[in-house]
């Protein structure tokens, strides 16, 4: 067991125990914290893997952007600030089947995968990743066309969002 | 290699030395080694924090022409060391109702994120981690900072200190857009996101090639700071002292360090990525000499923040948020695409051409900019006139 496997396991816990934690604690804003806690653990899984650019990205995005915004619509929408509303509602049962139909299916298409032994091939030292990275979401032999379809789409709610907030008649 | 001439990795392997030289093994020696650099790192940021209190309140009091704190000490050096020892044996209250355990993080988490941006604060040329996504690093730990400030607001359970948190969040997300496109304006010149790496390729500091760029950072800066003019979360006047109204003691006093620390930081910030850094006459030779310009451009910055701070007035919430999204917003998105712009078309040109048609194209919007605000200006006037007049005519008949 290597250092890498020990931080591995111990970060893979702390983000199943925090997600744990999200679904059954009663508070919704000790919710919205333990997510912060899971997406913490996932950017700490980016980091392991040499990512850099993904778990900064990781924080400022989901912890620095979409967190925040679900603390801040518990925080307005709620009357209570400590409300402790009921955790299932009458659709619980079909959230039950889906999410047991998805996760069996995870687990047969990761348990039919055979590179679980292999170790990763060693990095490049002398390649700057970040600039790798950048040029392959631009480049029309790699990712221009998800890269651009992914950007018409953020335009376009951007626009939607003006339009919906704006109050002229 | 001598102490002088590298004292990081001088040091360091002194210290490996003798750590293996106790019988431990390397690895451990290296991990024990790197720990104890970040211990002398954060020691060294906290105890300049303490001073820090001593310069902020002799600053103040210079601009508000009064003496300061001149009892204790020479000077009155050693009111902090006062302070904080009645800070620490004032009586540590909970109020009722509070989030016990989310009340007592959030002032750590706010130290905490300060502290996270000195890793990749470059103070000499080996000091101060190089990461490639060192720009970006700066930003998701001010999003910590965001955080801790949310908790303590919502964890007091109370009004006045919900709402100084809802405007910080207000004014946090409205600010980080100019400063991270502010931030793009130096990695598009430099090529690169590591800050240290930004410092080094400054042969002229940016702020001669984008002053506009500078410029805006540093309102950001303040802003995401949450300092006066945009000290909205904590206007004691409107919402007595915000997020951190039901804080006493060492705990107040964390947040306070962590401000004036963080004050600091970003004096330190814009000094690297806009001037120069520690680049001066024989830093790169001596790199403790590098320490020194950086501290004191640092320090200068540091004193433009608090100038800013006590010479201009709040501004209402509605006026500072229309200031962030309508004018500081699409001049920065403006300025990103000249700049990334020119860059392309320069790619080959002389430094000397390069630098100066970045200057002229960054003075150019300046003047762009002044003459639109001045016809909608004109325009709003006029529109007021004509919608006056009307009303005054029908009162006459």
């Amino acid at each position: 067991m290597t250092p890498l496997h020990i931080l591995f396991l111990l970060f893979a816990i702390v983000i199943l125990g925090s997600a744990l934690k999200v679904v059954t604690t009663q508070n919704m804003l000790h919710a919205a914290l333990w997510l912060i806690v899971t997406l913490f653990g996932v950017a700490a899984l980016y980091a392991m893997l040499n990512a850099s650019f993904l778990a900064v990205v990781q924080v400022v995005v989901y912890i620095g952007a979409i967190a925040i915004l679900f603390i801040f619509a518990v925080m307005l929408t709620r009357r209570e600030m400590r409300d402790k509303g009921e955790q299932l509602n009458k659709n619980w049962w079909a959230a039950a089947i889906i999410s047991v139909a998805v996760f069996g299916f995870l687990y047969t298409l990761v348990s039919r995968w055979s590179g679980f032994g292999n170790t990763a091939a060693a990095l490049p030292s002398d390649v700057d990743f970040l600039k790798e990275l950048g040029t392959a979401l631009v480049s029309p032999n790699a990712y221009v066309l998800p890269f651009e379809i992914a950007s018409v789409l953020l335009l376009a709610a951007l626009v939607g969002a003006v339009y919906v907030a704006s109050n002229r008649e | 290699m001598t102490f002088w001439t590298d004292p990081i990795h001088v040091a360091a392997e002194w210290l490996q030395g003798v750590f293996t030289g106790w019988g431990m093994c390397p690895n451990l020696a290296n991990v024990l080694t790197a720990f104890l650099g970040i211990l002398i790192l954060i020691s060294f940021a906290m105890l300049l924090d303490i001073i820090l209190v001593w310069v902020e309140r002799k600053v103040v009091a210079r601009f508000q022409d009064r003496l300061g704190p001149n009892r204790v000490g020479p000077w009155g050096i050693f009111q902090p060391f006062a302070d904080i020892v009645k800070l620490l044996i004032k009586e540590d209250i909970t109020p009722a109702g509070a989030n016990k355990v989310l009340f007592n993080m959030a002032p750590i988490l706010s130290l905490m994120s300060v502290l996270l941006l000195w890793a990749v604060l470059p103070l000499a040329p080996d000091i101060g981690m190089d990461l490639n996504v060192g720009l970006l690093y700066m930003i998701a730990a001010g999003a910590l900072g965001t955080l801790a400030i949310i908790l303590a607001g919502w964890a007091s359970n109370n009004k006045y200190a919900l709402v100084g948190a809802f405007r910080t969040v207000a004014q946090m997300v409205a600010y980080e857009i100019p400063m991270v496109i502010a931030l793009l304006v130096p990695t598009i010149i430099a090529g690169t996101m590591g800050i240290n790496s930004i410092v080094k390729s400054q042969e002229t500091w940016y702020v001669l090639i984008s002053p506009l760029g500078a410029l805006i950072f540093l309102i950001a800066a303040i802003a995401e700071l949450g300092r006066s003019p945009f000290d909205l979360n904590e206007a004691e006047s409107e919402i007595v002292a915000g997020f951190h109204i039901e804080y006493t003691g060492m705990k107040f006093g964390l947040f306070y360090a962590g401000e004036l620390l963080h004050a600091f930081t970003f004096g330190g910030f814009i000094s690297a990525l806009f001037f120069g850094g520690w680049r001066g006459p024989g830093a790169e030779t001596y790199p403790l000499l590098g320490v020194l310009y950086f501290f004191l451009k640092a320090l200068f910055f540091y004193w433009v923040i608090m100038w800013v701070k006590y010479s201009v007035p709040r501004v209402r919430i509605d006026h500072m948020l229309a200031f962030g999204w309508k004018f500081l917003t699409p001049l920065a998105l403006v300025l990103l695409m000249v700049t990334a712009l020119l860059d392309k078309v320069l790619a080959g040109a002389s430094a000397w051409t390069y630098g100066l048609t970045m200057f002229v194209s960054n003075i150019l919007l300046v003047w762009l900019t002044i003459v639109v605000l001045k016809a909608y200006a004109r325009r709003e006037r006029n529109r007021e006139e004509s919608s006056v007049q009307p009303v005054a005519q029908t009162a006459h008949q």
